[in-house]
């Protein structure tokens, strides 16, 4: 175990993946010597060579088409889209590629070893341009894995399972927590599962669900609520697709109760997906409507950030209406 | 400092380049009468490879004839055909080695069946049935395959270009000595795939084929609403790439270009720009009547430049081919394809069950549920769902 941020631990990933595995290649921009606008790539050209970790051309579509070529002849590919709000240019290779070659062509091709990197989301005076959560734009195609750590420890075991997984996977990177973050992280080589929720703290009255950042705003929020009384569950989805339905149903037939949270805007968003589901699965348990606190639906705004996020305050507020219906 | 700063190539007076700037010639080789120029250098070419050329050649024609029929028939519901187009496609891939990864638009399927794809594979392809490769889960004529190094077609314009790039890429780190070969229209070159492609081969030295049928038409827009430049030739250069135009309509031409195109990326680690000058002589698709934008003149002045005669005068002239053993060729594929047909639909479709097979490398419980409740359901209707209803 070491002390260390979740841009450490990213990096402690990477260069244990390309360790156990010479076909693997880590490219973007800005990734090679720089190692990257946060540096999570840092230190990576030095130790594997200019071949394995370099800079390409600023184009994300560009990125993205080359990481599924060299994915489908036998590569591991692991590119860096700098930021989540500049993947839209590679929108058409995530979706209409990536996430359709095995299918398309009745697996006689595939892109599985396949990780677009990317940080995301907000709270770092970033505007409209540093700090969307567009989760949701790929929680809708099918044959993408889309994965979001909430601390150091799960971002190595998640990018390290991520990496290795036979699909393409979208991991997306609490931005806000690069620094912010620390914690104890094992040392050496261990996969977190994809397709599990975990249970960060049980309780009986109350489930709230988030991923990433929005896990330290379920905490605060569910040691608000302990205070008056009422006794939160917390799950970390951790991977939006596949989610992992039964882990959020067994808590909500147990709590009664769901809140979920996300930085996105709240139409469209993924917590519309969760709440239809989870009304399906535990219709007869449910003691009051299934909650979500989420963006506003607007562009992420830059002097109003604030009041913009989801909060642990507004997350509160939607607790006690919740457990009082 | 960054290199390009240090220039030190100036002048003084204002002075502006144009796309005249850069003369960019077209290699041409065969002569309309099937003779070579003079003063031309040959590709390296024997008998057995001209004669395998031709082959194909005849065999993608009468393909495309005989299924534009089945489509207007019912029979498919769609086709493309790469009618005048031949040359291009076969001159270039029998430039290649069979291992070379060819990632194609949709109009090469000279360049599968060159490669060995069988009549049997076009036609479970064509109508969807169970043998397809594909599964039946795309449209005619979108093939791929593995064993011959062809990858899937997608109906995506030009996301195969940078694609092609990481596949070229892939191949140099694996110390392969093989190239990508990257087909695409002259209107797919509008789409940003292209230039991020392009640029990026150029930048991290892949060894890839960029091979453009410059064909006249994007489905009905000329290439004068395409592009002001000089072609698509003069963006090679531009990316800092080989580059050369040739006649598309020119066997030997096309495959004097790609071999030495092939060689230099090997050898360079390099990309290749390859802009083949030639005319689609079909409409763009099934779904498409060329009346409504160009003149039968226009067709009929193309024709007289019809690749595969041009090519078929010359093996007349060498030798290598007699008349009538042309005519019994396109016999025997005429009725090897109708027999083919004839076989492939009454092939029954994929299983229902294949419906959720390669979403992901294994189907998740949800697909498995979704698949379960699908099935309940069609067994309450199955006079709604005839392909699945009595094979569940």
């Amino acid at each position: 175990m070491a002390e260390m941020n979740m841009l450490q631990a990213v990096n402690e990933a990477l260069s244990i993946a390309m360790q156990a595995d010479e076909r693997m290649v880590v490219f973007g921009e800005d990734v090679g010597h720089f190692g990257g606008v946060f540096r999570a790539t840092s230190g990576l050209q030095e130790k594997f060579g200019r071949a394995r970790c370099f800079n390409t051309p600023l184009t994300e579509q560009g990125i993205a088409g080359f990481a599924n070529g060299l994915a489908s002849n036998g590569m591991t590919a692991v590119a860096e889209i700098q930021f989540a709000d500049y993947i839209f240019p590679a929108f058409d290779q995530i979706v209409n590629e990536a996430a359709k070659f095995r299918y398309r062509s009745g697996n006689e091709f595939n892109v599985g070893s396949l990780v677009f990197r990317t940080p995301y989301g907000g709270g770092i005076a970033g505007g409209h341009y540093h700090s969307q959560s567009p989760e949701a734009y790929f929680t809708q195609t099918p044959g993408l894995k889309v994965v979001v750590p909430r601390n150091p420890e799960q971002a190595k075991g998640l990018l390290l399972a991520s990496i290795r997984d036979k699909n393409p996977v979208i991991f997306f990177e609490p931005k806000r927590l690069y620094r912010a973050s620390v914690g104890e992280v094992p040392a050496g080589d261990y996969e977190i599962e994809l397709g599990k929720a975990e249970v960060v703290r049980e309780g009986k009255d109350i489930t709230l669900v988030a991923w990433g950042a929005q896990m330290e705003i379920l905490e605060k929020a569910a040691e608000m609520a302990a205070k008056e009384g009422i006794s939160c569950e917390v799950i970390d989805l951790r991977t939006l697709a596949p989610w992992d339905i039964d882990t959020v149903a067994d808590s909500v037939k147990k709590t009664g109760r769901l809140l979920i949270n996300h930085e996105a805007p709240l139409t469209g968003g993924f917590a519309g997906e969760i709440a239809a589901t989870i009304q399906q699965e535990c219709f007869l348990y449910l003691e009051s409507p299934i909650s979500r606190v989420c963006g506003l639906d607007t562009p992420y705004p830059l002097i109003h950030e604030k009041e913009y996020m989801p909060d642990a305050f507004k997350t509160f507020e939607a607790i006690k209406a919740s457990v009082t219906f | 400092m960054s290199k390009a700063t240090l220039n030190t190539d100036t002048v003084h007076r204002v002075g502006f380049l144009d796309k005249a700037s850069l003369h960019i010639p077209i290699l041409r080789i065969l002569q309309a009468d099937g003779t070579t120029y003079e003063t031309a250098v040959l590709p390296v070419i024997d008998e057995t490879l001209a004669t395998k050329i031709y082959d194909t050649c005849v065999f993608t024609r009468v393909l495309d004839e005989r299924m534009l029929g089945a489509q207007r028939q019912g029979r498919i519901s769609f086709y493309m055909t790469c009618t005048g187009e031949e040359a291009a496609i076969v001159g270039s891939v029998a430039a290649l080695d069979q291992e070379d990864v060819i990632l194609a638009q949709y109009r090469e399927h000279a360049a599968l069946r060159y490669r060995g794809f069988t009549t049997e594979q076009f036609m479970n392809q064509m109508f969807s049935n169970e043998k397809d490769l594909g599964k039946g889960r795309q449209m005619p004529i979108h093939y791929g395959s593995a064993a011959l190094h062809y990858q899937t077609i997608s109906s995506p314009l030009a996301t195969q270009i940078p694609q092609a790039t990481g596949v070229g890429y892939s191949l140099k780190m694996q110390g392969k000595r093989k190239v990508a070969v990257c087909y695409f229209g002259e209107g797919a070159a509008s789409e940003g795939d292209f230039h991020a492609g392009l640029n990026m081969a150029a930048v991290l030295k892949c060894p890839v084929i960029f091979f453009c049928r410059n064909n006249g038409y994007a489905i009905s827009t000329p290439t004068e609403e395409q592009f002001a430049g000089n072609g698509i030739a003069s963006r090679g250069v531009g990316y800092g790439m080989h580059t050369i135009r040739v006649d598309g309509n020119d066997m030997l031409a096309v495959l004097a270009a790609t071999q030495q195109a092939r060689a230099y990326a090997i050898e360079h680690n390099a990309p290749v720009l390859i802009e083949a000058m030639t005319y689609r002589l079909g409409a763009h698709s099934s779904s498409d009547d060329p009346s409504g934008y160009r003149s039968k003149d226009e067709e009929a002045k193309w024709q007289q430049h019809d690749p595969v005669k041009r090519f078929k005068l010359w093996l007349i002239n060498k030798g290598w081919l007699a008349e009538a053993d042309d005519v019994k060729l396109h016999e025997k594929y005429r009725e090897e394809v109708l027999a083919a047909v004839k076989v492939a639909e009454k092939i029954p479709v994929p299983m229902l069950d294949e419906i959720i097979e390669d979403v992901y490398d294994k189907p998740t419980p949800v697909l498995k549920k979704q698949l379960a409740e699908l099935k309940e359901h069609i067994k309450k209707y199955p006079q709604a769902y005839p392909k699945s209803a009595g094979r569940l």
